[in-house]
């Protein structure tokens, strides 16, 4: 009050200001491939009505959108068009992995599905659910939102010291095709001794296959 | 890749310079999910189509070697994820024919009436997007309230709005309560006021007639050649429908209730039409067997030892439970035939076939999907040729294509 | 039923006689009509189905592997589901194939539908269909080497499904 100022100017901290317009216009990329694409759509429709949030400006031109919401599971010749259109978002951009499918692979433990989206691009938010319900849809562009105007800066400086992915490493154990104590349960797969490949596991249905 | 293969394609060699290859897809509002499709254009006008897909094969059919009878209902959902109650239904159905089962009754009208709810929800999407592709909003926004309202049910009948894994082998999960009934009741009395708003924003629309009629024209023995079913072969008048030719569930004793809707003109606009009047066979097929629901129980006799027990059952008495793990223990479970078996049902986009191979353990073999949605999709080239680029959009939502079910 | 056995009966005959091939049996299970048909065999008894019978639709083609099916004597199968749409009769054709010669000869000049369907069976057993007009990988890149649905194919694959670049949050 001290510099005098007119009724209608205010000052803030540029960070907190860039966060505050940003938080409050998310424009959503849906990269809808499967079901949760689906209530997706439901959250844009007339009962969940995500414009309420400030989210529902749909524009399915990543240039144009600063949230990508991953809805479905991503396979193997998808995630290169799922990398090349995250690349193509402008900053400051985010990521929402909506559904088990997109974060973990979900039911979906074969061999063409990526098992979470998280291996190949930096996700901000998980949900979890099957498709999830479109509440929690909702409850994740708030928190989404809580987190912009937490940590965001006007140029980014948050990402340019993130340069390893912060999520599950690749696995770098031989791909089994059971899963079976005794394993390493933290990375969820069978051990290979190099000596032990005689005495496989007897009780499964089929005779393994030959892992190199 | 395909692109390659319209530039050493010789028919056009002379103008090739004048033709222009556009990239449609995967990632486009209008393939509603993941498709690709690869035009080679003169000017607007599309010479050649060539679909691209697999952006969503994640692998069923092996996963479905992989997992018990029962378990596989929870991948079958999530194949065409529009309705998946018909996909469940259809999946049990087939089990159901190869181990030799004979449902209830009430599990047979229960069923039938959630295979017509889910008809009616897919019929919704499909319109409401397809409007939605041709530049109409509001009627997305009808159609989407009412799907809403059949989740609600299906979410009142089984615990889940979406994936609801509500059938068993010989039976379903739990009997439906009696409140269930008033809702469909309730449904069955709302759903023609909201059907007439949808009829008279888009029936006589002049924009979206225009734009869907003369379009993507499937002549009858196109049709048949290809292998179309559903919708699709009906509005081009293939007069077949699983529900009156092969009667399953209920729809033997129901079958003077509704009628095959057929169109002959087999272009867009009859495809929308014929989805439009099926919702109200649909709605008439839910009423009259709301109204002679049997009473009785809904699974069959659990001393047959195909039929899990009731959870009560299982987590209060010892009998039920060693019956529940009789059937969930990987040595023991079902006793299957060394047999195949190809069975089908008519869900809302067409046939949905099974062909299950049993080899005798409480596996699959083998569960090959006979899925309408890849079917339908090998028609787009045939269709595409000839109009315009805005038409391609129009056409593949009368298809109704669901990526999901054609990538499988 | 017993009229259908008959009606299949018939049929078998009728077919052994136009084709040619004595080697063609018939079986039945619940509601589905089968018949056997040596490789050889199996596009003048197609082209007999659809011509002769009025089998006018191709549902479905499919491909089963035999691996490891208790008492099998062949490795692959081929089936084929076709329908009359005039009298609703089904009618399921199988052929047994061996390694290492894994040629069938295409349906697509009889059912057009049968271009992807065979498209599909290639993809994921690696039966080639001879005279097909456009045999490539429907489903699955071109770039992956194996055949999925193999029963020696493991369900969570060998790898493929993870050998992408990663992008890190600088980089994007």
């Amino acid at each position: 009050m001290a510099l005098g100022l007119p009724e209608n100017v205010f000052i803030a901290n540029l960070d907190k200001l860039a966060n505050w317009v940003r938080a409050n216009s998310l424009w959503p990329m849906p990269f809808a491939t499967a079901c949760c694409g689906i209530e997706l759509m439901a959250v844009g429709a007339s009962r969940y009505d995500i414009a309420r949030f400030g989210a529902e400006v749909m524009r399915f031109s990543p240039r144009q959108c600063d949230l990508m919401i991953v809805a479905g599971r991503i396979v193997m010749k998808m995630l290169p068009v799922l990398q090349r259109i995250w690349l193509q978002m402008p900053e400051p951009k985010w990521c929402i992995s909506m559904g088990a499918c997109a974060s973990s692979g979900g039911v979906f433990d074969t061999y063409a599905v990526v098992q979470g989206i998280d291996r190949f691009i930096p996700v901000d938010l998980y949900i979890p659910g099957c498709p999830p319900r479109p509440e929690q849809l909702i409850q994740a562009v708030l928190d989404l939102q809580e987190k912009i105007r937490r940590t965001g800066t006007l140029t980014g400086r948050e990402f340019q010291q993130r340069t390893q992915l912060q999520t599950p490493q690749l696995l770098t154990a031989p791909p089994s095709d059971l899963i079976v104590a005794p394993g390493d349960y933290r990375t969820a797969t069978q051990r290979w001794p190099a000596d032990d490949k005689s005495s496989s596991v007897s009780s499964s249905r089929w005779p393994l296959p030959q892992v190199n | 890749m395909p692109l390659e293969l319209v530039e050493t394609w010789d028919e056009f060699t002379d103008q090739k310079q004048y033709l222009y290859t556009l990239n449609f897809g995967p990632q486009h509002p209008a393939t509603h999910t993941t498709l690709r499709l690869i035009l080679t254009l003169e000017g607007e006008k599309v010479v050649r189509a060539v679909p691209d897909i697999g952006y969503l094969h994640s692998g069923f059919e092996k996963l479905g070697e992989d997992l018990n009878y029962n378990q596989y209902v929870t991948i079958v959902d999530r194949m065409n994820y529009i309705s998946p109650v018909a996909n469940e239904i259809a999946w049990h159905h087939v089990v159901e024919k190869l181990l030799g089962i004979e449902i209830t009754p009430r599990c047979k009208y229960i069923r039938t009436i959630l295979a017509e709810l889910a008809r009616i929800s897919d019929h919704c999407l499909n319109i409401g997007t397809a409007a939605l592709d041709l530049g109409a909003f509001t009627p997305f926004l009808y159609a989407f309230y009412q799907r809403e309202q059949i989740y609600d049910l299906i979410q009142e009948a089984s615990g889940q709005r979406f994936h609801p894994s509500y059938t068993r082998i010989g039976g379903l999960m739990y009997d439906i309560r009696d409140d269930w009934i008033r809702m469909v009741r309730e449904f069955v009395q709302t759903f023609p006021k909201a059907h007439s708003d949808i009829h008279r924003l888009l029936t006589r629309n002049r924009i979206f007639v225009e734009r869907t009629k003369g379009i993507g024209i499937l002549p009858r023995e196109l049709a048949i050649n290809l292998g179309c079913t559903g919708p699709v072969a009906r509005a081009s008048g293939v007069v077949r429908d699983l529900r009156k030719d092969e009667p399953y569930l209920a729809y033997g004793e129901l079958r003077d209730t509704f009628q095959v809707v057929c169109a002959t003109s087999g272009d867009c606009y009859a495809r929308y039409l014929v989805r439009m009047e099926e919702m109200l066979e649909s709605l008439k097929i839910i009423h009259a067997a709301i109204e002679n629901l049997p009473a009785g129980p809904v699974n069959i006799d659990v001393e047959t030892k195909e039929v899990l027990p009731p959870k009560p059952d299982t987590w209060r008495t010892i009998e039920g439970l060693i019956q529940h793990f009789e059937l969930i223990m990987t040595n023991r479970g079902l006793e299957t035939p060394h047999e195949e078996i190809y069975g089908a049902i008519e869900s809302p986009n067409g046939e949905l076939g099974f062909y299950i191979v049993a080899d005798g353990t409480d596996r699959p073999y083998r569960c090959r999907t006979r899925p309408p949605s890849f079917v339908h999709f090998a028609v787009f080239p045939y269709l595409a040729v000839g109009h315009q680029i805005s038409d391609m959009v129009a056409i593949l939502g009368s298809l109704n294509i669901i990526a999901a079910e054609l990538d499988r | 039923m017993l009229q259908s056995m008959i009606a299949g009966e018939q049929l078998l005959e009728t077919l052994r006689e136009r084709t040619g091939c004595p080697a063609i049996s018939f079986s039945t299970f619940r509601d589905n009509y089968r018949i056997l048909v040596p490789r050889e065999y199996i596009y003048v008894v197609l082209q007999c189905l659809k011509e002769g019978f009025g089998f006018n639709m191709l549902v479905d083609i499919t491909a089963v592997d035999y691996l490891y099916y208790p008492d099998a004597r062949h490795r692959f199968c081929v089936v084929y589901c076709l329908l009359n749409t005039q009298t609703g009769q089904r009618l399921i054709v199988k052929t047994f194939l061996d390694e290492p010669d894994l040629n069938l000869p295409s349906a697509f000049s009889l059912w057009k539908a049968a271009d992807w369907l065979e498209r599909e069976v290639y993809d994921m057993f690696g039966i080639i269909f001879e005279g097909h007009p456009d045999l490539r990988r429907i489903l699955l890149p071109e770039s992956f080497a194996d055949f999925p649905l193999r029963k020696d194919y493991p369900l969570r694959g060998r790898g493929e499904r993870h050998d992408f670049p990663a992008i890190s949050r600088a980089e994007s």
